[in-house]
């Protein structure tokens, strides 16, 4: 009887935040074990060290969910596939460790389009699974049959149809690895039917050594020493904190380097939280709605160090006025940003916690202390006065700054997308790494309930809070059912102004107050929530929306609170689409 | 500048592996004006030979968009490298009795073969680089080209350089840093 090879030998270097089983080891077996497709892909999930996936069931996957059953790892019913894909989304930024979801052929896979290329944009390891229809069928237009592997081609960091059931296991095995590995990104696996049927035997797999995929994650020191001497020798040094950094688990190092540097850091929207944003050097978020003092900031530094973004539009508004006086230090693990958006003076491919712990040994340890004063003295007072004192309606500067109290900035905050989303960043004030899980790049509307269910499978031990405008919660408000369902303790945020907010808005500024079809109906949230068996709390006033809160908080199972704003409230500042972030247009004083 | 650029692609050879190339620099609006595909030396390791306008940078991000495949060995910018480049042509043209002995002429200058004649026509067959078989259609055109194919450019480097999976050996630097994400 021959012994099966353990994994452990082979496997290529990976993240340092994997699941469970991160080094890859499999226990040995005696002898391969003859089990269906069905039950090797059980295994091959299990051997990852998955404890839950997210998915909906239909025809080419019954044989999979018959396996499902007897799986070390729990099954979570959403209500749309999209938001088994988000929910998987959310899970993989609330942990660390890789999402899974699962569809069915045709409409199933189709469904998890958006999630995938919300995934994709924001760089967020998921594993799909799909079923396909039996290999004897495919390319005949069969019941329920899609080109998955063709539609999600470009949205996918990489994806498999899977050609026989002894490549199921390896296939998952690679999957998972480039799902977290380098710069992640969800991958999608297409199985056929009759592959779930099949048998074969199950051999745990090892990770393929794969010539064309070789991430950098040690940077060029030279590299690094440049980018160090560049700091150490500006005047006006400012650092631009990415996704990257929390991606990597880097924000310990981080903290160091801010503290040793004295640099002031600005934020991206997904950057928010790998610093905490009481430190002293923290200034806010930067882009399109960044804060005043921190788009001034933009304009004025001399050394501008980009740490783990990619230089999105809506960060950087008119590339070509972007950081005009900076000399830019790009670090990124994916070699393809660097250049791609914006000049870069020195770059640095690498892990960003590789690259800031080498970059620690050569930066000196400076102040910035004037520099840091002028920022300060550029911040909009007065729009932070007038939003402080609006009593007639409960204001959502007010409501997103208690949300953060009453949380003590711990709980986990899932956003949807519009303007309660940028009120969030602006104002929540983030102080932990991974509580915070916004669509930044795709800005997927719906993303909010689904990320919020699955933050909190991931996370049970945190608080966890969504944040939704009327519209986006009207695209996802079924997952309601499976926050039920799965007993969860998610809290729902409803910031309600009657409108699709942010697109009024642009047509508020942008297009004469043309308020075309950006009215929008809503249900009645709070009977809504008890139609589903969940808790729901309106809040008209002021003064009731700390106390509502702190009843939600207390409150077990969802709950979901209702508060109705000014229906024409607005985002400030704004940088107008296609303007330099110079051109922000600053808060107009009749609106308040 | 905006010039034809001439990359060399190998790829592992897999189902699938052209359509992600193509798709990719479709998705990155970069133009082919031709592609080829075919074996290498190396057993598994397709060779792609593309011919894509742009400037150094749109290359150089596109370039660093293929190596992101997964399937991606080695992607390698010869445009200003000493290279072979030739491509292959087959023309129908119309030849009648009084202008076939100048198609002949002509064919015989550029070291294009007749392969096939009839009392009307002759197919030429000619191998060279994409500017001679230019010319050539250049000259034929007022006889009246009833058919047209070409191959698109392959190239090679001269001497002792050799582009293989893993690199472009033999002193010269890979144009882009090896690194895929
Ligand atoms: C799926 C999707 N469709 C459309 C949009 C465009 N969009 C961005 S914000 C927004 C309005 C959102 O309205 P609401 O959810 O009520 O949030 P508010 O802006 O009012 O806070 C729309 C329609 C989008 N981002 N995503
Ligand atoms: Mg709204």
């Amino acid at each position: 009887m021959s012994t099966t090879k353990t994994a452990s030998s082979s496997v290529l270097p990976g993240k340092a935040v994997t699941n469970g089983n991160s080094n890859g080891t499999v226990s040995p077996r005696t002898s391969p074990e003859t089990l269906t497709g069905s039950q090797i892909t059980c295994r091959a999930l299990e051997a990852e060290g998955v404890d839950v996936v997210f998915g909906y069931p239909g025809g080419a996957v019954i044989p999979l969910y018959d396996a499902l059953p007897s799986a070390g790892f729990h099954h979570v019913l959403t209500r749309f596939e999209q938001w088994a894909a988000l929910a998987a989304d959310g899970y993989a930024r609330a942990t660390g460790k890789v999402g899974v979801c699962i569809a069915t052929s045709g409409p199933g896979a189709t469904n998890l389009v958006t999630g995938l290329a919300n995934s994709q944009l924001d760089s967020i390891p998921v594993v799909a699974i799909t079923g396909q229809v039996g290999q004897a069928m495919i390319g005949l237009d069969a019941f329920q049959e899609t080109d998955i592997t063709g539609i999600t081609l470009p949205i996918t960091k990489h994806n498999y149809l899977v050609q026989s059931v002894e490549d199921i296991a390896p296939t998952i095995r690679e999957a998972f690895y480039l799902a977290r590995s380098g710069r992640p990104g969800p991958v999608l696996v297409d199985i056929p039917k009759n592959l779930f049927q099949a048998s074969g035997k199950y051999v745990p797999a090892a990770v393929r050594e794969r010539r064309g995929y070789q991430p950098t994650t040690t940077p060029n020191q030279r590299q690094v020493r440049m980018a160090a001497e560049l700091l150490n020798n500006a005047k006006r040094p400012l650092i631009m904190a990415g996704h990257g950094i929390l991606i990597s688990g880097a924000e310990d190092s981080f903290a160091k380097l801010v503290d040793q540097t004295g640099v002031p850091v600005i934020f991206t929207l997904l950057g928010q939280g790998s610093l905490p944003e009481s430190h002293p050097q923290a200034l806010g978020l930067m882009g399109m709605h960044g804060h005043r003092h921190v788009n001034r900031a933009l304009e004025e530094c001399d050394v501008l160090v980009n740490i783990g973004a990619r230089f999105d539009d809506r960060a950087t508004g008119k590339v070509a006025e972007f950081a005009p006086k900076a000399k830019v230090v790009h670090v990124d693990i994916d070699p393809a940003e660097i250049g791609k958006n914006v000049h870069t003076d020195v770059p640095v491919v690498g892990d960003a916690r590789q690259v800031i712990n080498v970059m620690l040994q050569e930066v000196e340890p400076r102040s910035h202390d004037a520099w840091l004063a002028w920022i300060d003295s550029q911040r909009d007072t007065a729009l932070e006065a007038a939003l402080e004192d609006r009593p007639d309606w409960p204001e959502p500067y007010t409501i997103i700054k208690a949300l953060g109290q009453a949380t003590s900035h711990d709980a986990i905050f899932t956003t949807d997308v519009g303007q309660h989303q940028m009120w969030a960043a602006q104002h929540l004030g983030l102080e932990r790494p991974n509580r915070w899980l916004t669509s930044g790049g795709l800005g997927t509307m719906g993303y909010g309930l689904p990320s919020a269910v699955g933050a909190k499978i991931g996370r049970p031990d945190l608080e966890v809070w969504t944040i939704v405008g009327d519209g986006g919660f009207q695209m996802s408000l079924n997952e309601l059912a499976t926050c039920v369902q799965e007993k969860l303790d998610v809290r729902i945020a409803v910031i309600n102004n009657g409108y699709l907010g942010m697109v009024r808005q642009w047509q508020d500024l942008f297009h004469a107050k043309n308020y075309s079809e950006v009215e929008i109906y809503g249900p009645d949230f709070v009977k809504l929530a008890e139609a589903y068996g969940a808790t729901g709390f309106r809040v008209t006033k002021d003064s009731e929306i700390l106390p509502t809160i702190q009843k939600a908080r207390e409150t077990a199972g969802p709950v979901v609170i209702d508060f109705v704003i000014e229906p024409e409230a607005n985002v400030w500042p704004i940088v107008p689409p296609g303007a330099s972030n110079s051109d922000m247009m600053l808060h107009r004083f009749e609106d308040h | 500048m905006n010039r034809p650029h001439l990359l060399v692609v190998m790829v592992e050879d897999h189902p699938g592996v052209l359509n992600r190339v193509v798709s990719l620099l479709r998705r990155r609006s970069i133009n082919i004006d031709s592609i080829t595909v075919g074996h290498s030396e190396q057993p598994g390791v397709s060779r792609i030979t593309l011919v894509v306008p742009g400037t150094d940078d749109d290359i150089e991000q596109a370039t660093k968009q293929l190596y992101k495949l997964l399937e991606v060995l080695k992607v390698t910018d010869v445009t200003d490298l000493p290279v072979v480049s030739h491509e292959m042509a087959l023309i129908k043209v119309s030849a009648k009795a009084q202008h076939r002995q100048e198609i002949l002429l002509i064919a015989q200058m550029f070291n294009a073969r007749v392969i096939d004649a009839s009392p009307n026509t002759l197919l030429l067959e000619m191998t060279g680089p994409e500017d001679q078989v230019d010319s050539l259609l250049a000259m034929l055109r007022s006889f009246g080209i009833r058919e047209l194919v070409r191959t698109g450019s392959i190239a090679m480097t001269r001497g002792n350089q050799q582009i293989s999976g893993k690199g472009l050996h033999n002193g010269v630097a890979p144009t882009v840093a090896v690194g895929a994400n």
